[in-house]
């Protein structure tokens, strides 16, 4: 039995209503637990003055320099005790999940018994960079709960500047759409860089995500420094019967207004049987005894569309890897960045292929580690000393996939035209 | 003396520093032996994926909304049910929504009913509203200008129906985020704390607590300099410069940008990440000046409403919320949502050019 509840007169109003209420789970943990008791006092607080009321502070588990959260309270009475001693140290243990965040209850019953012996009770399935929280641990109880969670087989993820944890999509575990095997690039990527993880010596945050096709799941475009996205490079597969049956159920206009019409490139055609083109570079498959899609896959960007749409009909190539982008985050301090192009492809067939994004990972942190600001993530950097000088420290070539156009303005320095040329064309002659 | 001491403590136990869990040995066994050879899925229901194999063998997978801050109890009613319907396993989405795989299509029917039963709505597939990627908030976040769970609940209440259902012209994702940092995310709609009064600055703390020079460097709009108040090295703010956007307050606390009234609330609308179509996008404000207004934030839920119901209404098959607006432009976007257009709205930092009209293409 815990001690007596405080009166919480806001958080009761979001216990009615049908979606899962977390205050009406908080509650059930404030039978047994003095610190949920107190946690919903301190919620109540906040929600009664429309403040926060929780300060950071340096703490953390022998051998690691990050991974913990520190949260101490700040409602305090005039002589400076806790109004809520029982929530006055709730800590955080970010802990990474598995890639494409598969349990079995097994391993969440466990976890659940450790939290609710040394913590408060309360795990959020996932935070917004991917870790599992497990939220409410005192000062005291951060190292057994990190010691029985480690030996279970989970590790501390990332804060503060430092490498983050990652997140993957359910892919090729479950989806047709995926171009490589996300969990194995997830977890090849990230373990080779737990130092940088676990001692925080970085300028600033540094993030990977993984998706296994453009339709970015896992949004790395935007969320990530550096974004691995699945992609391939030869024809779009069809599949005729379940092409017929797609088009037996969904008919003419959906064919020639969802999938024709929404083709970002106009790479796809509706056409009598007759007329199908045949190519090297053509997919086409036929919806009835009439009437075929044909498909240009050299105009094709590889968006997704037709693909989502039609699935199975259409399917993803086999020649399958990565487009691999760099400098995505959010808002602070010069404003959004999406992550931008640094290899338009990379084969992801072989163990040596799933190294190199490795190799890439390792140049990439370590050219931002020496040369980007304090504060300053790989995005703003990349701003800050332009896209070419961000190639040439980590050796990548340019390439006109990297640019939505070229310069749009006269203000740079050719001098070394005729040479740059020469050297391109040499390096194009041996290749 | 001193090493005798250190000699006498136990000795910690040093980390395993084993990093991402193999997720081998949680995955689903059917999962496990068709992995990278599905074929194809469609969704029987709402709520239901049904994967099938190159080799033949099928998966249904019923998704179900958590409320992502899960006490041990609720975790445990989770495990009950997967054991009973799922072989014992579940994975989670991006959004907090948990999945049950079964292999025996038999199973579906009865797992629904089991989840439903226990309180988790099953939805959140294919063109609905899913589950809002949120934040911290007032429970557990050192800086939040709001509440992330509470507005999360109170918002999901209402789009319980959404969730249920696949109406939506294509899927629309959510996000909360209780700072301008925004951790939720891009997405079609987005809510945002917006600041708009510049941080009040406790002149006794800041020397002790600060790293002046770096705070002086967050502000994006070189508002902030050192100076000397009252006698004690601080900080001091151009308030025609400030523009309210709170950076300065994580490395500095005593420059508090939170306000109980001044706190207010801003709605992002177009927010996508995938490449499907158009190139991926970044969202814009399309409202601001809401009220802060817990526990159930009624005047935001307002407006969030409003938006899903007109680009319900109004969109087309497929086309994500921007893709809606790319075909009516923003004008009547905000004529048809009764959303204001103000001067507050047109873009003036860096590269704000290339979002101006600079065309004659205006839709009359």
């Amino acid at each position: 039995m815990a001690k007596k509840p405080h009166a919480t007169p806001n958080l009761d109003a979001l216990e009615s209503g049908p979606w899962p209420s977390f205050v009406t789970g908080l509650k059930r943990l404030a039978k047994d637990k003095d610190a949920a008791v107190d946690l919903l006092g301190h919620l109540e607080h906040s929600y009664a003055t429309k403040k926060g009321y929780w300060k950071g502070g340096t703490l953390g588990v022998y051998g690691y320099g990050g991974g913990i959260i520190p949260r101490f309270t700040e409602i305090k009475d005039e002589n400076g005790k806790p109004t809520y001693p029982d929530a006055a140290e709730f800590h955080t243990l970010r802990v990474m999940p598995p890639a494409g965040m598969h349990y079995n209850t097994e391993i969440l019953r466990k976890l659940a018994d450790i939290w609710e012996k040394h913590g408060s009770g309360l795990i959020a399935f996932h935070g917004q960079s991917g870790d599992i929280m497990f939220q409410g641990a005192t000062s005291e109880n951060v190292q057994k709960a990190f010691d029985e969670i480690n030996e279970a087989g989970f590790d501390l993820g990332g804060a503060g500047p430092a490498l983050r944890t990652s997140m993957s999509c359910v892919g090729a575990a479950r989806c047709e759409q995926s171009c490589y095997d996300e969990g194995k690039a997830h977890r090849m990527v990230i373990n080779s860089f737990l130092d940088d993880i676990h001692r925080p010596a970085l300028p600033y945050k540094f993030k990977f995500k993984f998706s296994g096709c453009p339709n970015d799941c896992m949004n790395s475009i935007q969320r990530s420094d550096l974004a691995v996205i699945g992609t391939w490079r030869d024809n779009i597969r069809t599949d005729e019967p379940l092409a017929k049956k797609w088009f037996a159920k969904h008919g003419m206009n959906e064919v020639v207004n969802d999938v024709v019409a929404r083709c970002p490139t106009k790479a796809i055609q509706l056409k009598e049987i007759k007329d199908v083109r045949k190519g090297e570079s053509i997919s086409a498959v036929a919806l009835s005894d009439t009437h075929a899609l044909e498909i240009d896959n050299s105009d094709c960007v590889r968006c997704m569309h037709c693909i989502n749409v039609m699935t199975g009909a259409l399917a993803p190539g086999k020649d399958k890897g990565a487009t691999i982008l760099c400098g995505g985050k959010r808002t602070l301090k010069i404003g959004d960045q999406m992550g931008t192009v640094v290899v338009p492809f990379q084969p992801l067939q072989t163990e040596e292929d799933y190294e190199q994004i490795v190799e890439l990972g390792q140049k990439i942190i370590d050219f931002f580690a020496e040369n980007a600001l304090e504060h300053e993530r790989t995005g703003e950097m990349i701003e800050r000393i332009g896209l070419v000088n961000f190639l040439e420290g980590i050796g990548l070539e340019p390439d006109a996939n990297m640019v939505g156009a070229p310069r749009a303005n006269p203000y740079v320095r050719t001098d070394g035209w005729d040479e740059e040329v020469a050297r391109i064309k040499a390096k194009q002659a041996a290749a | 003396m001193a090493q005798a001491q250190a000699q006498a403590q136990t000795p910690m136990r040093k980390p395993k520093e084993t990093g991402v869990p193999d997720n081998k040995q949680y995955m689903h066994p059917t999962l496990l032996k068709n992995l990278g050879n599905w074929k194809y899925h469609d969704r029987p229901r709402p709520g239901v994926l049904h994967h099938v194999s190159h080799s033949g063998e099928e998966v249904w997978t019923v998704r179900a909304g958590t409320q992502r801050q899960m006490d041990v109890h609720t975790i445990r009613k989770l495990c009950d049910i997967g054991d009973k319907y799922a072989e014992g396993h579940v994975r989670f989405t991006i959004r907090s929504n948990i999945e049950f795989m079964v292999a025996d299509e038999k199973k579906v029917a009865p797992l629904i009913v089991e989840l439903e039963k226990s309180g988790f709505p099953v939805g959140g597939t294919g063109n609905s509203v899913s589950m809002i990627a949120h934040t911290q908030g007032w429970l557990h976040c050192d800086i939040p200008g709001t509440d992330a769970s509470g507005v999360v609940k109170a918002l999901m209440d209402e789009l319980y129906d959404e969730f249920r259902r696949e109406e939506m012209p294509n899927r629309v994702h959510l996000s909360t985020s209780c700072c301008e940092i925004n951790c939720g995310g891009q997405a079609d709609i987005a809510i945002i704390v917006q600041y708009t009064k510049p941080p009040k600055i406790n002149h006794d703390l800041v020397a002790n607590v600060c790293e002046r020079p770096a705070v002086v460097a967050r502000c994006p709009v070189a508002a902030i300099r050192p100076a000397l108040v009252n006698g004690k090295p601080s900080l001091e703010i151009d308030e025609k410069k400030c523009m309210c956007c709170g950076a300065c307050y994580p490395p500095c606390p005593p420059m508090q940008i939170n306000d109980a009234e001044h706190t207010k609330l801003a709605i992002w609308v177009g927010g996508k990440n995938s490449n499907a179509r158009a190139k991926p996008t970044f969202m814009k404000m399309v409202a601001s000046g809401l009220p802060n207004n817990p526990p159930r934030w009624v005047e935001v839920a307002a407006v969030v409403k409003t938006i899903l119901r007109v680009y319900k209404d109004d969109a087309r098959p497929w086309e994500r919320l921007s893709d809606w607006v790319d075909r009516i432009g923003w004008p009547r976007f905000f004529e048809k949502t009764g959303l204001t257009f103000t001067k507050y709205l047109i873009d003036d930092w860096r590269g704000s050019r290339a979002n101006l009209n600079a065309s004659t293409h205006i839709r009359f």
